[in-house]
């Protein structure tokens, strides 16, 4: 997605000669062609991602429309408060582009999950939030997002696999629906819309029928999206690669509350901090319960106490066995 | 506390103003600045507007305000080169020690680009002029009053300049303390290595920071070393010498290395029992101590 995405801003680059990139010195072999097409737009500015976000602000007062680069914590953390006080305060069109979605960075470790990045950019109310779920949308959303006077945070996953029926589809305040379900939806945030596809299958599997939908337009939030998805199902499951707090669960919550849905939800999303926790993206999402199998295996779990739903469909034995250990 | 004030701030007494004079350029001169007033008056109006609104609001940080009028004076005096504040070609001017915000709103009123009405405005309910600068008060170019981002912000519109062939400067006037800042040595770092000859940092030297003395807080001495040692060209100059100022500000050089004024100053200049006096960060004036300051700005303009 990373490869994508920048290749794809390459190309607005040549169309606007207002686009420059600038990196806190990361981005070997992503960021080598376009440092060599537009060397006047271009600039490493060094490990100093605090002056790069107060760089980016002179720069796009001046008229440019800066991309700052680096790792997801490196790009929403450390610059924080250059962010709120520079492109959010001045409303200047700089894009913030955050690299690794969640547990992306795998045996990097802690330091390198972006896990509350969705929190803490949302909160901005003037901040556009895009998390896109695979390379052609990332490309769909930079250009759908190419005139936008104010700030941008991308969050860009690692993953390199199609979202299966995404086909670049993005819309600001929209979601994407993948499939129809009629027990449960489960909403993903950017790139867990993979194995959130896959545990819908396993759903199906067992005979569950599962809606499933991206949110990548984080912010403006799909809110009409999310009321009329909502509004007829018993179970919401949001699947992200983030804190519990702050992120796609908590926007989803909100957005029940404020219009009175009666679905009830579930947030699957990091519980602790990772501390000493490291390994592969497919290990880290199975010990906090982000792989299909542990994404199916809550559904199936909450459906299972969901009273309205038991009475109604003969689906609950798997998930009861699935409850006593049983793999799915 | 420090024995003087060239200690506290880490500079010495008499260092000559000025680095390399031989490559100077004749910046404002070709421009036209006809109807504005010269620092000498505009110091002055800059510092009766600094006591008049802070007593009328209440408010303090008066002696930050007061440490650098004669700056501003200089800058808005023909210094900073902005035909018009709406001039997308103008000279940039961050403030990045936002807390004297007050200064400058007397400096764009002083000049004639902020009106009395707005300026009538610091400090009542609803108005964007405060305590604090907001880009949104005309002839304020950026927002500022988290210490340590100005300056990163003046060397990102150098950089513009420089990329769009642009003849513009960018100026960032700095606290002292604000260098506690690691920012503000990252953005010194870079407006170095990129050679940014057209970014010039003021930093007000008054030796002072809101709880103590700079050398009791954290050291920051020695000043001017430091800058040269990031790769700028450093000016020490008396910060209320308004002829040498505009000399020093006028004459910078063209040497491919942006440029610092450190500038020597007393906190609260102009009013005597303000002077050098840590209280008057935060304090406002009672209606005496009005009284006193205003008629020692009188016998001091006379």
């Amino acid at each position: 997605m990373r490869n994508a995405f920048v290749h794809a801003l390459e190309d607005l680059a040549a169309r606007d000669s207002r686009v420059m990139l600038l990196t806190g010195d990361l981005g070997f072999t992503v960021l080598e062609r376009f440092a060599e097409r537009f060397p006047d737009r271009f600039v490493n500015v060094g490990v100093a991602e605090q002056n790069m976000v107060g760089l980016a602000t002179g720069l796009a007062e001046a008229g440019f429309v800066p991309f700052v680069y680096s790792i997801g914590t490196f790009a929403s953390l450390r610059p924080y408060e250059f962010i709120r006080n520079g492109p959010l305060l001045h409303m200047l069109p700089v894009r913030v582009v955050g690299v690794g979605a969640g547990l992306d960075y795998g045996h990097n470790g802690v330091t390198h999950y972006s896990l509350e990045d969705i929190a803490v950019m949302r909160a901005q109310p003037d901040m556009t939030v895009v998390a896109p779920a695979d390379a052609a949308q990332a490309i769909a959303a930079l250009r759908a997002t190419a005139t936008i006077t104010g700030p941008i945070y991308f969050r860009i996953g690692k993953a390199d696999l199609p979202v299966p029926g995404l086909d670049g589809r993005f819309e600001l305040g929209r979601l994407q629906v993948l499939a129809a379900g009629a027990d449960v939806a489960l909403l993903a945030l950017g790139s867990a819309a993979s194995e959130a596809a896959q545990a819908r299958e396993l759903l199906a599997a067992r005979g569950i029928s599962a809606a499933l939908a991206v949110v990548s337009s984080v912010q403006p939030a799909p809110i009409d999206d999310l009321v009329e998805l909502l509004e007829d199902l018993p179970l919401a499951v949001t699947v992200e690669s983030h804190y519990r707090t702050g992120g796609l669960g908590s926007l989803t919550a909100e957005v029940i509350a404020e219009s009175a849905l009666s679905c009830r939800l579930v947030r699957q999303a990091v519980e602790v901090m990772p501390r000493g926790s490291t390994g592969s993206l497919s290990s880290l999402n199975d010990a906090h319960g982000l792989s299909a199998r542990s994404i199916a295996s809550r559904v199936e779990g909450e459906l299972l106490r969901e009273p309205s739903r038991e009475a109604a469909s003969g689906w609950q034995e798997p998930a009861r066995a699935l409850a006593r250990g049983e793999t799915v | 506390m420090c024995a003087t004030q060239a200690d506290q701030a880490g500079l010495a007494q008499d260092v000559p103003s000025g680095g390399a004079r031989d490559a100077t350029v004749a910046a404002s001169k070709a421009l036209d600045f006809q109807g504005r007033p010269p620092a000498g008056v505009l110091s002055g109006q800059i510092r009766r507007t600094i006591l008049e609104q802070s007593k009328r609001a209440g408010v303090g940080h008066i002696g930050s305000a007061l440490s650098i009028a004669d700056l501003l004076a200089v800058l808005f005096g023909g210094a900073l080169r902005v035909p018009d504040v709406e001039d997308p070609e103008r000279d940039r001017l961050v403030l990045s020690k936002g807390h004297a915000a007050l200064a400058l709103y007397a400096a764009l009123h002083a000049t004639g680009w902020l009106s009395s009405e707005a300026l009538a405005s610091f400090c009542t309910d609803g108005s964007p002029i405060a305590t604090h600068p907001e880009h949104v008060v005309r002839g304020v170019d950026f927002s500022t009053g988290s210490l340590g981002q100005g300056l990163s912000y003046a060397v990102g519109a150098a950089l513009a300049a420089r990329i769009q062939n642009s003849p513009r400067r960018a100026f960032a006037l700095l606290s002292d303390a604000e260098c506690n800042e690691g920012a503000t040595w990252e953005a010194a770092m870079f407006a170095a290595h990129h050679k940014l000859g057209n970014m010039i940092a003021i930093v007000d030297v008054n030796g002072q920071q809101a709880l103590g003395y700079t050398c009791d807080v954290l050291d920051l001495s020695p000043m001017s070393e430091r800058w040269t040692a990031f790769g700028w060209d450093a000016h020490d100059v008396d910060g209320h010498d308004l002829e040498t100022l505009g000399q020093v500000l006028d004459g910078l050089p063209v040497s491919g290395r942006p440029q610092v004024v450190l500038a020597r100053t007393i906190f609260g200049k102009g009013v005597s029992y303000m002077e050098n006096t840590i209280a008057w960060h935060y304090l406002p004036m009672s209606d005496l101590q009005y009284e006193m300051a205003l008629s020692e700005l009188e016998d001091g303009t006379a």
